[in-house]
């Protein structure tokens, strides 16, 4: 689903975050992007969703390639991808069902389906009935289970999160792995950044360490 | 079908929306739509002035005659013959002899300076010839060249063209007219730069939102609908409101217009705006605040990218 081919990405500070990154998470797999701040972990995810692009080196992401897609081409190929962020963002001036619709809207769903869709997605993070809140109004855990609807809600055959779990505490965290894993469970190739090793441990999924811009290791291997 | 309703749908959702937001924040709104009606209320107001102008002179404009007025010399009989040799010319519509007891009378019914005249030792008035030119002659070239034969007539001491000054008067209101669509144009301009930097900053106050939808796949244009709609509102704000103004001091104005023109014994009365025209204006100041947010929100919202 996803493969980095001797990835270079340097910024125009002159930072180089990778350098030379290989690694492929096969269709279907759930992988954790591990170390420590800095390693590149960031700039992976935004070369996956294409808000970056790699300095050298080939990103392929389900069955294309990254540099053959056209900027115009950019807002069908993030349909594909749902994308959880560390600090959340969600639009605070409109109800969480207008958040989780969003993807939806912009696709052109009809406003039956959405509903239901919505309403699904909201099920399945267990949100069902807080529709018309403000997102200001939710708890922090809440809020980032909002952004989880909303990268489901359009059934995108792959989920990145960056540091889902940053801001939350650990009782909270773990609620919200396990949350993706049970997408997993259904098919949704999942890639997480997190530092947290503790929390991801039985889990028994794909860990990929950076380190210095580079896989530093895999488990399993 | 369904593709197309769920388009248009989706479209009165973004308008309906994008009103929503521009009175959620009402008197930000009012204030941008007002800077554009006083813009717009400057070349309307001058339009609605010439329209009139033109109305009330457009009567005497036909109707111009010469006055000729015959040396004092002449006898009555003669001013018979020389009307009789005006009428046989083929640019002449028509002779009305006035003689000088005539307008004597005349004079003194209505310039009220009957006791002075009755001073005077004699009439100080010669007899006048009132010559209406033909219909084809009846240009500022053909009158011209009328009262220059009719001058070169034997008896004749001095020909009056009446219509000279509403010459130069239709020529002026030519280039108020012009005057104003140079207005409207350059007040037009500022429409679109009024409603451009309004959306600007719309702009930059949601581009975390825009980032937003970007990231979930939302295209340009579908982050720049709600902006194009919002210079909509704002340029039909702005025209319905210079519509309103242009009203206000039409209605405030006729009454003392009317008076007046009574006073000269005319019944001219102010007109405003006609529908047409009204309808014309909101189009027009519609369009121009589409115009201005499209220029502006294709740029801005092309820049924004999720870093």
């Amino acid at each position: 689903m996803i493969r980095f081919d001797q990835v270079f990405k340097r910024y125009p500070s002159g930072r180089e975050a990778l350098s030379g990154v290989s690694f492929q998470v096969g269709r279907g797999e759930m992988a954790f992007l591990t170390g420590p701040s800095g390693a590149g972990k960031s700039s992976i995810l935004k070369l996956i969703a294409l808000i970056e692009r790699p300095t050298r080196g080939k990103v392929s992401v389900g069955d294309r390639v990254t540099d053959t897609i056209r900027p115009r081409a950019i807002p069908q190929f993030r349909r594909q991808i749902g994308v959880v962020f560390q600090d959340h963002k969600l639009l605070y001036d409109r109800p969480v069902a207008d958040n989780v619709a969003l993807p939806l809207v912009i696709a052109g769903v009809p406003r039956k389906e959405i509903d239901k869709r919505v309403r699904a997605a909201l099920d399945q993070v267990g949100l069902l009935g807080r529709e018309r809140s403000r997102p200001l109004e939710l708890s922090t855990g809440e809020q980032q289970r909002v952004g989880i609807a909303r990268a489901v809600v359009g059934k995108p055959p792959l989920l990145i999160a960056d540091e889902p779990t940053g801001n939350l505490d650990p009782d909270l965290a773990l609620e919200v792995m396990r949350l993706f894993k049970r997408f997993n469970d259904v098919g949704v190739t999942v890639v997480v950044a997190t530092h947290d090793l503790h929390l991801i441990e039985g889990f028994g999924a794909r860990r990929i360490v950076l380190g210095e811009g580079r896989v530093a290791a895999e488990s399993p291997a | 079908m369904k593709r197309l309703e769920a388009y248009f749908a989706r479209h009165a959702q973004v308008l309906v929306g994008s009103l929503g937001r521009l009175a959620a924040a009402p008197v930000a709104s009012l204030l941008t739509m007002t800077v554009i009606a006083v813009a717009l209320t400057l070349p309307l107001g001058l339009h609605v002035l010439l329209q009139n102008a033109r109305a009330a002179s457009a009567g005497w404009n036909d109707a111009f005659n010469l006055s000729v007025y015959l040396a004092k010399s002449a006898s009555d009989a003669r001013a018979g013959e020389i009307a009789a040799r005006l009428r046989a010319r083929g640019d002449v519509a028509a002779v009305k002899v006035v003689l000088a007891p005539q307008a004597l009378a005349e004079f003194r019914q209505y310039s009220g300076f009957g006791d002075a005249l009755d001073a005077l030792q004699g009439n100080p008035l010669p007899d006048t010839l009132i010559v209406t030119p033909a219909i084809s002659a009846s240009t500022t070239a053909g009158t011209a060249a009328l009262k220059q034969a009719i001058a070169a007539m034997p008896d004749v001491d001095r020909v009056q063209l009446d219509t000279e000054w509403v010459a130069r008067l239709t020529a002026m209101i030519e280039l108020l007219q012009r005057l104003a669509l140079v207005a409207g144009g350059m007040l037009g301009l500022g429409v679109v730069l009024i409603v451009g930097n309004t959306i600007r900053l719309d702009i930059d106050n949601r581009r975390a939102e825009i980032e937003v939808m970007k990231l979930v796949g939302g295209t340009d244009g579908f982050a720049r609908r709600p902006f194009l709609y919002g210079g909509l509102w704002y340029g039909l704000g702005g025209g319905a409101l210079a519509l309103l103004l242009v009203a206000v001091a039409t209605a405030a104005l006729s009454a003392p217009i009317a008076r007046l023109a009574g006073l000269y014994g005319s019944a001219f009365r102010l007109s405003g705006l006609d529908a047409a025209t009204s309808g014309g204006v909101l189009l027009a100041s519609g369009l121009l605040g589409w115009l201005g947010s499209w220029i502006v929100a294709t740029r801005h919202i092309r820049a924004i990218n999720p870093a």
